[in-house]
């Protein structure tokens, strides 16, 4: 059994670090590409989103890296994500991809089932070890956070162009290759000595940006068209709403680490607003739009993919939050598209409106 | 005459423009692209030497629109910015203290908002281009109408008809539908004015507060029958400022102006550019499978540009040989 999973972001570090702890055989797929898009295009339903087609795309260039069996998330709930594990299982089999499918339910209302699924994928591994393989995975997710979040701070500030894209590069493999806790260790010290070693400029003024919306388009940068890379280009330092290690503590450990940021307080900013679930994060878009205003950010971007509907429930919303708040909002809708230019023109002129204000409103203080 | 050009380097148009010290605009050039942008800004460049006075000069150049980067490597640019802020910093200069800009070009339209001179919102058509100039052209050109009579011809009409305006598709089906049911021109043309601008204010003007001084600027806001659309749609009176076609290209201009007050020279080339070999090429990187399409510029064969790499490998490789 040769095991895979979907692209998004930096998710395959810790997955394959917990699988591989397993003893599963892990291949990942090539890192999405144009050829990823091209293949998940053409085999896709049209109208679906474009999450569905990457990871269509992931799944036929694993299985041409020998992959043999596909771990696909699943959901019960107003976002058509639910039935992507079982849409791209059938679509894969019609083209004649002979691939076992193991999905995963969310743990929230099937832990059990998820925990034996993981058990039986593991072969004779006692629930100790599980726990272990659980508890290192999370730690690379943990690691591997905290080395993009050093990369958010230092991006607008770099005085050499491109020195913290390498560092950040170099950071991630040495995370990724770590196959214990102690060169775990080991190698985040390495990741945070070459990040604090990018010569920076602490004391240049950036507009500060928070990131909202649909949590795969959010973490994956080749489908956001590396948002947060321009960003930093454009002299923005960016936070996100969601991360992954936080993602896995609200979801698989019931909220159990303490100290996160969490779902519960999302939700509960969104209240004067939406009070109920709509799918997806659409509740936690609205929330976290809230905290990241209350905060003092700058601007706000919503970025989703085209169709996404509990992102468009959040995006009708937000006009009433910013003008409680008068913190500006722009939405990025994603598709299939990869000219890069139009993005960069909406991001140039959001930038300098950002910076503008906050220019007008250093004086008017003074 | 001392002064600053300013390109805009748009899908349709190529607009260049000149402006005193005081930022009056003096001379205004617009030429259609055809979809050969390099060719265009030689060629106006060529065109708005020959109109200065002898002994004129040139204080800066500031390039805008989709062909900014473009451009802005040809000429020797200082300041190098998006549509949105040029036409913001243009339309604040020639009519102090509006609040909304309304600006619908050949592809996209836009609307910007500000309060008390400074941008506060603003939103660009995303997925559909219905309701731009292209479209317009487009259908003046299937009713056999020259385009700068499109205006005058919807004003004439005195029951206007209903048509979809959600959709160019729908649009032209439901405006064929009424002709052949009898519609006359004018009626019809003054619906498709009313059914655009119901559009754009649903789509790019969604969630906006439209207050009053109203500025619709861009190539579309030659067509009268599209003013008096926003007008009765909006319940405000709409400015079109003198230049409304050149607005990004008087933006860009400004923007250089201040960028070389802070710099202290320029970095145009000189109007020699107009006589020099450009060439670009594109080819296909196989380093990964991105397989980015690599664009490079060659200045009498010499490699002065590249872009389109998403790791930066080609285009960084340019401009370390420039530091060297």
């Amino acid at each position: 059994m040769r095991v895979t999973f979907p692209h998004m972001g930096n998710l395959f570090i810790p997955v394959k670090a917990m699988l591989q702890y397993l003893g599963v055989d892990v291949v990942v797929p090539p890192p999405s590409s144009k050829r990823t898009l091209t293949i998940g295009a053409k085999y896709g339903p049209e109208f679906a989103c474009l999450p569905l087609k990457l990871n269509l795309g992931n799944f036929i260039e694993a299985s041409e890296k020998g992959a043999d069996t596909i771990i696909m998330a699943g959901g019960c709930g107003p976002c058509r994500f639910g039935y992507y594990a079982q849409i791209e299982h059938a679509i894969l089999k019609e083209l004649g991809y002979d691939m076992k499918l193991i999905g995963l339910e969310p743990p929230q209302k099937h832990l059990t089932e998820l925990l034996a699924k993981i058990k039986a994928l593991s072969g004779t591994s006692s629930w100790w070890h599980i726990f272990q393989a659980i508890r290192f995975g999370y730690r690379k997710a943990k690691a591997v956070d905290e080395v993009e979040m050093a990369a958010f701070r230092s991006r607008p500030r770099e005085l050499t162009p491109g020195s913290t894209e390498k560092a950040y590069a170099k950071s991630l493999e040495m995370l990724d290759r770590a196959d214990s806790e102690i060169a775990l260790a080991e190698a985040k010290r390495n990741a945070d000595e070459l990040m604090s070693a990018v010569a920076v400029d602490s004391k240049k003024a950036v507009v500060k940006v928070g990131l909202i919306g649909e949590i795969y388009t959010l973490l994956d940068p080749f489908s956001n068209q590396y948002l947060e890379r321009t960003l930093g280009r454009l002299g923005t330092e960016v936070d996100r709403s969601i991360y992954l290690s936080e993602w896995v503590n609200d979801h698989i450990f019931m909220g159990l680490v303490k100290g996160l940021r969490s779902r519960k307080k999302a939700c509960e900013a969104a209240r004067p607003y939406l009070r109920h679930f709509v799918g997806g994060h659409g509740q936690e878009s609205v929330g976290n739009a809230v905290n990241f205003a209350r905060a003092g950010y700058d601007g706000i971007i919503q970025v989703f993919p085209f169709t996404c509907m509990p992102e468009i429930v959040a995006e009708s919303i937000l006009p009433e939050m910013r003008s409680d708040y008068g913190t500006p909002v722009m939405t990025m809708i994603m598709d299939e598209h990869t000219g890069e230019a139009g993005t960069l023109t909406r991001l140039e002129a959001f930038v300098d409106l950002l910076a503008r204000k906050k220019e007008v409103k250093e004086v008017s203080c003074k | 005459m001392k002064g600053y050009i300013g390109i805009d380097v748009g899908s349709v148009s190529t607009n260049i423009i000149f402006i005193d010290d005081g930022g009056a605009v003096t001379d205004a050039i617009y030429l259609r692209t055809q979809g050969q942008p390099i060719a265009m800004v030689q060629k106006g460049l060529k065109e708005l030497s020959g109109k200065l006075p002898a002994g004129s000069k040139i204080r800066g150049v500031g390039t805008t629109g989709s062909g900014r980067n473009l451009a802005g490597i040809i000429v020797g640019a200082d300041a190098v910015k998006n549509e949105i802020t040029a036409h913001a910093v243009a339309t604040s200069q020639v009519v102090p203290g509006v609040q909304t800009i309304l600006e619908i070009g050949g592809q996209d339209s836009k609307i910007i908002i500000l309060r008390h001179g400074v941008v506060t919102d603003f939103a660009m058509n995303t997925v559909c281009a219905a309701g731009t100039g292209s479209f317009l052209d487009q259908q003046a050109a299937r009713l056999n109408i020259a385009i700068d009579q499109f205006g005058e011809i919807a004003l004439q009409s005195e029951s206007s008809v209903r048509i979809a305006g959600r959709c160019a598709v729908f649009a032209e089906s439901d405006m064929i539908h009424k002709q052949q049911m009898g519609c006359g021109l004018p009626d019809i043309l003054a619906g498709l004015c009313q059914a655009l601008v119901r559009n754009y204010l649903n789509n790019v003007g969604k969630g906006k507060e439209i207050l009053a001084p109203v500025v619709f600027q861009g190539g579309v806001a030659a067509n009268v029958g599209m003013i008096r659309a926003f007008e009765q749609a909006l319940g405000l009176p709409v400015k079109v400022p003198p230049y409304y076609n050149v607005m990004g290209a008087v933006g860009a201009a400004l923007l250089a102006r201040e960028a070389v007050a802070k710099r202290g020279y320029s970095f145009f080339k000189g109007f020699g550019i107009s006589n020099m070999k450009y060439k670009t090429g594109s080819f296909e990187c196989s380093g990964c499978s991105n397989l980015c399409e690599v664009v490079q510029i060659t200045e009498d064969g010499e490699i002065i540009a590249r872009w389109g790499d998403r790791c930066g490998k080609w285009s960084n490789a340019v401009r370390e040989d420039k530091i060297s």
